[in-house]
């Protein structure tokens, strides 16, 4: 059974068509990578799986919580959906160990206790055990990215999404994050992820899928997509990628 | 009858003034505080008729000069059969007046939170109170806080406009005196002193706020 399952979802912005009927099937444990040219729908897509962006057509259902034409219980949604932001968007009032333990707190009413327990331990997850205490301007944007991983992985969300999470760090701090993505990855975390990283989404991923102006132009095992394109888009955008 | 009234007798009778002048500032400035909180919460809600209603109301107070609110007050209400002392309308135009600034004022901060704010605390699946409570108005009050203060000299100078209907705050004791010593230009001279130096450590304290957010941010 497929943990986020999408017919026929379809997107528009005024009289603008970004999504035009997307049908995808996730299962447990897969780590989907998203690529395609600006402007193909990706962020859109994965915006539109918690809930950030409404739906305008279509079905979501993401373990056992469904959206009908974007109606349902979006909180309930966004319990089981975390996300990760290119911004990092952490919470600039509250130290690295608050901003994890808010939610946890607020929205799930653990004490405050139990969720600094959880924090620590999220934090531990991925490497930042020392900056419990550190407010964001206090750290690097690789940090503050890693911080934003824990924060969302602290409400326990059967899946996360990961909107171009590197492309706002300088190069020499791309890695750290992505050694902590792919530890999830390993430890059999659902991740869908919009990505800029092409070696990363051949080397992580276990499905590549291409967008193109709204629609799954192709998808499939990213070692064999990336060797061998089917399509001439496709094609085109792993050459203009790798000649960059 | 001609009462002679030495300098000491001006300043004397002007500082009474000056007690009205504050007091009617800090009510004006509290009150319309928490009047403003409440047209705030109505502007940034999400209900449609709320926010037209709390902008109709910002819009009305800020496109009309104080002096015809307060002239509004304290004339429609006894019009109405309602007998309303200067001091009780001079209070109630300047907290319509400063509430609507002050709403205005600490929209514009609970916007300028940035929006990444927002979505991040959307994902986590917080709801509007809870983002509201938690996410934006910690951040929404410390980019208040300096023109929160500034405005307050603001509140302060308006409250001469409440001499006309009457009300014996600073100016209106500063007309009086003029009047009655045939020394307008000393009289006058030290009302506005006694603005300045009401106003004046306002002004400063919000340039120190103002720095201060601006080094933390």
């Amino acid at each position: 059974m497929s943990l986020v399952k999408i017919s026929g979802l379809h997107k528009y912005f005024g009289s603008n068509h970004v999504l035009k009927g997307i049908d995808l099937d996730v299962a447990q444990g897969d780590v989907i990578a998203l690529i395609g040219r600006s402007g193909s729908g990706k962020s859109t897509l994965l915006r539109t799986i918690n809930g950030l962006e409404t739906i305008d057509k279509g079905e979501l259902v993401v373990d056992g919580t469904a959206l009908h034409d974007g109606k349902g219980d979006l909180r309930a949604l966004r319990q089981k959906v975390g996300m990760v932001f290119q911004q990092f968007n952490l919470f600039p009032h509250l130290t690295a160990g608050q901003n994890v333990m808010l939610a946890p707190t607020v929205v799930k009413g653990i004490s405050k206790r139990d969720a600094e327990d959880i924090a620590r331990e999220m934090l531990l997850k991925v490497g930042l055990s020392d900056k419990f205490n550190s407010f964001p301007d206090q750290l690097s944007g690789g940090q503050q990215q890693r911080v934003a991983i824990a924060r969302a992985l602290a409400m326990q969300p059967k899946v996360l999404l990961c909107d171009e999470i590197t492309s706002a760090l300088d190069p020499e701090l791309v890695s750290e994050v992505l050694a902590v993505v792919r530890q999830l990855a390993t430890e059999g975390m659902t991740l869908i992820m919009v990505t800029h990283e092409m070696r990363f989404a051949r080397d992580v991923g276990n499905k590549l899928i291409f967008m193109h102006h709204g629609l799954i132009h192709e998808s499939g095992d990213p070692k064999a997509v990336f060797a061998n394109p089917q399509t001439p888009e496709l094609a085109n955008f792993v050459g203009a990628v790798q000649m960059a | 009858m001609f009462v002679q009234f030495s300098t000491w007798d001006i300043v004397r009778n002007l500082l009474e003034g000056g007690k009205w002048t504050l007091g009617l500032s800090l009510i004006a400035f509290f009150l319309g505080g928490g009047v403003g909180l409440v047209i705030l919460f109505a502007r940034i809600a999400h209900n449609r008729l709320l926010q037209s209603l709390a902008k109709a109301y910002i819009e009305v107070f800020q496109g009309t000069p104080l002096l015809m609110q307060l002239f509004i007050v304290f004339f429609g209400l006894s019009l109405a059969g309602v007998d309303v002392s200067p001091w009780f309308a001079a209070a109630a135009g300047l907290t319509l007046f400063t509430s609507a600034y002050l709403a205005e004022i600490w929209r514009g901060c609970v916007e300028s939170v940035p929006r990444g704010q927002w979505e991040a605390s959307t994902s986590l699946a917080l709801s509007y109170p809870q983002q509201m409570r938690y996410v934006v108005l910690p951040q929404a009050l410390r980019i208040a806080i300096a023109p929160t203060v500034g405005f307050s000299v603001q509140v302060v100078k308006g409250t001469a406009v409440t001499s006309i209907i009457g009300f014996a705050e600073l100016t209106k004791t500063g007309s009086m005196l003029a009047n009655a010593t045939f020394q307008p230009f000393l009289v006058f001279g030290l009302v506005a002193a006694a603005y300045f130096i009401l106003c004046y450590p306002l002004s400063l304290y919000a340039k120190s706020l103002e720095k201060k957010f601006h080094v933390a941010r």
